[in-house]
């Protein structure tokens, strides 16, 4: 059954089927954006009314899928208020300027622009119907920048001083919260993830002309750039899931170890490119981790820390701690163990605690001298205040499976697609991908697994670093208002009817457009 | 426009379930019932150190 009776549990259900269902129409929006700008500016170039039908054809999908997506974001921002009240006030702004800019700034620019570009053929100039098709693709990714800060910033807190007098995290420096390495790996990785899957999808579509023996000249050349774009993209997530493992290693080393099922490190770690958990290993007994496995030498040291010889920690190194590291700010370290940060932790709380009773009262200088020294206490062990809500070392670890599998899956289908575009590549410079029926199927059942590669990824980011909604700072446990679980269940499943008739709804205005085809299609 | 028509449809049916009746009955701030941020903050200080 999938609900459980717990609070956190079902809050977290929901917020996880409200992302992954918003992250079903994102990446489309992200990667035919750029595609479409692409199509256009060539249309721009040559005049070749060929180019302004192809464009027009493309961004009626992008229409359809940027309807039905649109607003589902928002339901995200109603669950911090309502199931995440503690985390949303403990964040404070930190959370909310970067969602106010991509809300005033990003989206508007988004939406305007793409009122020009829907409904503005022929009523505004050529020049300026190209701009405004760029500023759309701009304006959709700069929506996931801002996005992507706020959720950067939750896996690699920085850049903020936690005010005891209101319990909020305060800015401090917002650059270096907007530029940490962690937004940048996931931004670059997100939004390549997004080009991939419209590279994927607008293959897939133009193969399914082919396979009816239509619409050839406009299918053959989508695929051209579709493949290009593709490779491009494939290109980029691999620098991009280099440089994420790399911050990833240094700010949340326990999501890297829960990918790997690493559970002992050592120095030249290998990579596990396949493998089968043994579901009977515990945080707590010396089962092998793995039924079957089969391992690249090497391969995990460098990817975490560029160098083939580094030692990379395992979950229980992690818990044992007594390694040395070095951390986001580069500086060397030893590692402490689960019990002294849970120690550090319980200080940090006591001392808010403290705190919160002695700030309203009267002035004196017993006050200042109590302040004082929370305050001190504080700063000294505030970096592990979220341990203080841990019970014992197991619940500091993800869940091992699930972030497991759902890497590989990932990392698999990534390879999977190196192929699959290398191949619609070849066969459409060679001209002869119309006659290769085997890959214009296997085109269109790569669609569902493109969303899958795609969803996988924030499987791994979001589940991988459990317990945690902000690093270190803030568990799940800690971070849930006191809501009835009754509640939550009830918004759960109005969601479940919700956004799968919305999908349901996509697909059939989606598929009646693609029947039409790019002939099909009147426009201004 | 017959696609134009359906989109248009489906946001609103979307943004009225989701303002008029999710965002009214379902989704109440729970700090919401403190008038002031000082108020708020001495909730959240009691939840994190309780």
């Amino acid at each position: 059954m999938l609900l459980t009776s717990s609070l956190v549990d079902a809050s977290r259900l929901q917020f996880a089927l409200t992302a992954m269902y918003h992250w079903l129409f994102v990446p489309l929006t992200l990667g035919l954006g750029v595609l479409i700008a692409i199509f256009e500016t060539k249309y721009y170039l040559s005049k070749d009314e060929f180019w302004k039908k192809t464009t027009q054809f493309w961004s009626r999908i992008f229409a359809i899928n940027f309807a039905c997506g649109v607003a589902t974001g928002i339901i995200l921002e109603f669950e911090f208020g309502t199931n995440w009240s503690n985390y949303s006030w403990f964040v404070g702004d930190i959370f909310g300027a970067p969602l106010a800019i991509e809300g005033i700034f990003a989206f508007f620019m988004e939406t305007t622009f793409f009122a020009v570009m829907y409904f503005g053929w022929n009523r505004v100039s050529k020049g300026f119907h190209l701009a405004s098709t760029w500023l759309t693709a701009i304006g959709a990714n700069l929506s996931a920048f801002w996005i992507l800060t706020a959720n950067g910033w939750m896996q690699d807190p920085r850049g903020v001083a936690f005010n005891p007098m209101t319990a909020r995290n305060e800015m401090t420096d917002f650059w270096d919260i907007v530029f940490s390495p962690t937004t940048i790996s996931k931004f670059g990785h997100s939004v390549f993830s997004g080009f991939l899957v419209a590279a994927v999808v607008v293959i897939a579509i133009c193969c399914w002309y082919l396979l009816k023996k239509r619409d050839r000249e406009f299918s053959l050349k989508s695929i051209k750039y579709a493949s290009v774009f593709g490779l491009f993209a494939i290109a980029m997530l691999m620098v991009t899931g280099h440089t994420s493992a790399q911050t990833v290693s240094k700010t949340q080393p326990m999501k890297l170890a829960a990918m790997e099922g690493l559970y002992r490190g050592q120095n030249g770690t290998p990579f596990v490119a396949f493998g089968i958990l043994n579901s009977k290993k515990e945080v707590d007994n010396d089962e092998d981790p793995f039924l079957f496995k089969i391992e690249v030498p090497k391969v995990l040291s460098f990817l975490a820390f560029s160098d083939f010889n580094s030692f990379v920690p395992g979950i229980n190194d992690i818990i044992d701690g007594g390694y040395t590291y070095k951390d986001k700010n580069g500086e060397e370290k030893l590692a402490l163990p689960f019990n002294e940060k849970v120690r550090k932790g319980e200080i940090a709380k006591r001392a808010l605690a403290v705190y919160g009773q002695f700030k309203d009262k009267p002035a004196g200088a017993q006050k200042d001298t109590v302040l004082m020294q929370a305050q001190s206490y504080l700063d000294e062990n505030f970096d592990y205040f979220g341990y203080s809500f841990l019970k014992s070392p197991k619940e500091s670890v993800p869940n091992v499976p699930v972030t497991f599998y759902s890497f590989h899956i990932m990392v698999m289908l990534g390879g999977y697609f190196i192929l699959f575009l290398l191949i619609a590549f070849w066969l459409n410079r060679k001209k002869i991908i119309e006659k290769k029926r085997w890959f214009l199927f296997i085109a269109i059942i790569s669609v569902p697994l493109v969303y899958i590669c795609a969803e996988a990824g924030w499987v791994v980011a979001e589940v991988g670093r459990q317990p945690w909604t902000i690093q270190d700072l803030l568990p799940v446990n800690a971070s849930v208002s006191g809501v009835s679980s009754g509640n939550v269940y009830t918004t759960f499943i109005i969601f479940v009817v919700l956004f799968t008739t919305l999908l349901i709804a996509e697909l059939m205005i989606l598929f009646r457009q693609i029947g039409k085809g790019p002939d099909g299609i009147k426009w201004n | 426009m017959e696609v134009g028509r359906s989109l248009w449809i489906l946001i609103i049916i979307k943004l009225i379930v989701i303002f008029l009746i999710l965002r009214l009955f379902f989704f109440k701030p729970e700090l919401g019932k403190y008038k002031t941020d000082r108020d708020k903050a001495d909730h959240v200080i009691e939840n994190l150190t309780k």
